[in-house]
């Protein structure tokens, strides 16, 4: 990738694995809990907060040497409250239905950690075009977690992926069902999607042991 | 040479090896290792977890055999019923029946041996990946679990809800000693929300009954605790109940036989007497509780609580599944309170919020499991506030003497 610098790329690939806002940081789980029953509003969630965090760190950064220092959470908040609300009007528009299964939490991207983390501890410190890079390489390091978590879900919890019945027919009996397979329905659950991100956790940490905290 | 010299000498071959820790594990399932602690302080003491072990598992044997011929028996009965005949239940007359044994041993012996087929491959995986020994650990969960689940239950299902709850509920918290949730409850749960269908409804607890559905053989199963939450009537009577002769999950219908294990569990200092009495009087207190609701009048005959609210309040101690969890899930050392006075706290509230998510949630007509997997969060919290008191109340006596 001659197009990035080393460091540069860093900030992209970095999020992704060894530095995940979700896995490592423990940052935005609320969300990965709630909405990642399906794969498809998992995708259309990690595809907002990469526009919600790419777009908001430029603006922050762009903003960084005028904002005062007392009010710049508020001036945040200005800044995210903008783009969720362009993000969530844009749903309504398009995809009405998914922005029905996303209900609450296309708003509430505005709370999410991950966004307020990033303005804070990057674009404020740094230029437009690498908080650019910054926040599509968290935003994706998030997304990641969340298409996982939505992929097992959907598929152990539905037997569907993106809404195909992958595993045939759980009603006319095809497919898997035809020999007695039965959909796990505690996939659906919140719960279980907490459980799936602490084997993600898990998965994670046992291959590279640099992760594991001292206590 | 003797076996226990070859299982010697393997394990002799195998030393220091990856799979050491499995072949350790055969020697020492069937012979005391000669091997002695090494440094530190011991105490000597006959019951090693091995013993324990193996004490709860005699205690549970009386209840396996009697869920085997209940589950021949249901199975007869209901077709009976089906065909207008009715039974009137005996023990030597229609009970202990060659048929009945049969039938059960074929529905529920597949649960025992997948059961500790699958549970004990997991920990043998543990063991080799972590380089420990095979703990003994999974000895009473493997025969607890197929107690708790519907007879029909499918096998690949069990098997699926034994991986999850051995590695997610003990071997993530770093194997036995260390789960904070009792492992065969933990079962129960992913089964009970991953599969509700076959472990709710009518359907479920007599062999046969969820695949005659639509047959012109149709039959039918209900629990007693599912009869009361529909609010409708119940044919069987008290000796009916208390001796077993219901249906419902393989090991918990006859109470009778759960009490003679309990005492044998008390008397052998295994189960904590605490822990049970103080878990009747719980469930006692919350069914009087309910029946003076139902007496004042409160709630009317059509509410759909008014059926188990008025169930007679020790009623509620010998049906369902109450009677076993108290005594064989409750009494789990590893998963309760450690203090004395915490045990009196977690029993009681065992009894108590088992008999309220029963009452209140007629989705789910058992509470017993999900009242004890509550309590075990919460019982490292109660000891914290013993422990924590004793240490007030002796700061309060240094005070007085120094001042």
């Amino acid at each position: 990738m001659a197009l990035l610098s080393k460091k540069d790329r860093g900030l992209i690939l970095d999020p992704l694995a060894d530095n995940n806002p979700i896995t490592i940081q423990v940052l935005g789980i609320c969300s990965a809990l709630a909405i990642t029953a399906q794969l498809k509003a998992s995708i259309v969630m990690a595809l907002s907060v990469v526009f919600v965090l790419a777009v908001g760190n430029v603006v922050i950064s762009l903003m960084r040497n005028i904002i005062p220092s007392k009010i710049r959470i508020i001036v945040q908040l200005v800044v995210v409250a903008a783009l969720v609300i362009i993000v969530d009007q844009v749903l309504k528009a398009f995809a009405y239905e998914l922005s029905k299964t996303l209900s609450v939490f296309v708003g509430l991207i505005i709370t999410n950690c991950i966004i307020m983390g990033r303005f804070e501890a990057f674009a404020l410190g740094n230029g437009p075009y690498r908080s650019f890079l910054d926040g599509i390489g968290n935003a994706a390091g998030y997304g990641l977690i969340l298409i996982i978590v939505g992929f097992f879900r959907e598929l152990l919890g539905s037997g569907t992926l993106l809404g195909f019945k992958v595993l045939g027919d759980p009603i006319a009996k095809t497919g898997l069902y035809a020999i007695g397979y039965e959909n796990n329905g505690f996939m659906l659950l919140s719960p279980m999607a907490l459980i799936v991100v602490g084997i993600i956790i898990w998965v994670q940490r046992s291959r590279n042991k640099e992760l594991i905290e001292e206590n | 040479m003797g076996l226990k010299e070859k299982l010697h000498g393997i394990k002799e071959d195998f030393k220091g090896k990856k799979m050491a820790p499995a072949f350790n594990a055969l020697h020492t399932f069937l012979y005391t290792p000669n091997e002695t602690t090494h440094n530190g302080a011991h105490i000597r003491a006959v019951d090693d977890l091995k013993r324990t072990m193996n004490t709860v598992i005699m205690a549970l044997i009386p209840v396996l055999i009697w869920g085997i011929f209940n589950a021949g028996y249901q199975h007869y009965a209901a077709v009976d019923a089906a065909n207008g005949i009715v039974r009137e239940a005996s023990l030597f007359g229609n009970f202990f029946t060659w048929d009945n044994f049969t039938m059960g041993a074929i529905t529920v012996l597949p649960l025992v041996i997948v059961s500790y087929g699958v549970g004990l491959l997991v920990e043998f995986i543990f063991a080799v990946i972590k380089g420990h020994e095979v703990e003994e650990g999974y000895l009473v969960t493997g025969m607890l679990v197929p107690l708790i689940v519907p007879v029909d239950i499918p096998l690949w299902m069990l098997a699926v809800a034994i991986v999850f709850g051995v590695v997610i509920g003990k071997e993530v918290f770093g194997g036995t000693g260390m789960n904070i949730l009792n492992p065969a409850l933990t079962i129960r749960a992913f089964l009970f929300f991953a599969y509700p269908t076959w472990m709710s409804g009518d359907k479920v607890w007599v062999h046969g009954a969820k695949e005659a559905v639509g047959t012109p053989d149709a039959i039918s199963g209900e629990t007693i605790l599912g009869s009361y939450a529909q609010n409708s009537s119940v044919v069987y009577d008290f000796a009916d109940k208390f001796f077993g002769f219901i249906p419902g999950s393989v090991g918990e219908t006859s109470t009778f036989l759960i009490l003679l294990g309990g005492l044998f569990l008390m008397f052998t200092k295994i189960a904590s007497w605490r822990i049970i009495l103080s878990a009747i009087v719980g469930a006692a207190v919350m069914g009087l509780i309910f029946n003076g609701v139902a007496d004042a009048g409160w709630i009317t005959e059509s509410s759909k609580f008014y059926g188990l609210m008025s169930t007679p309040y020790w009623e509620h101690l010998i049906i369902g599944g109450i009677a076993f969890g108290i005594v064989y899930m409750a009494t789990d050392p590893v998963s309760g309170s450690q203090t004395n006075t915490g045990k009196y706290w977690y029993g009681f509230l065992i009894g108590f919020f088992s008999i309220m998510i029963r009452v209140f949630n007629p989705a789910y007509p058992e509470g017993v499991f999900l009242a004890i997997l509550l309590m075990n969060v919460f019982a490292p919290t109660i000891d914290h506030y013993v422990v924590q008191a004793n240490v007030k109340k002796r700061m309060k006596r240094l005070k007085l003497k120094t001042a």
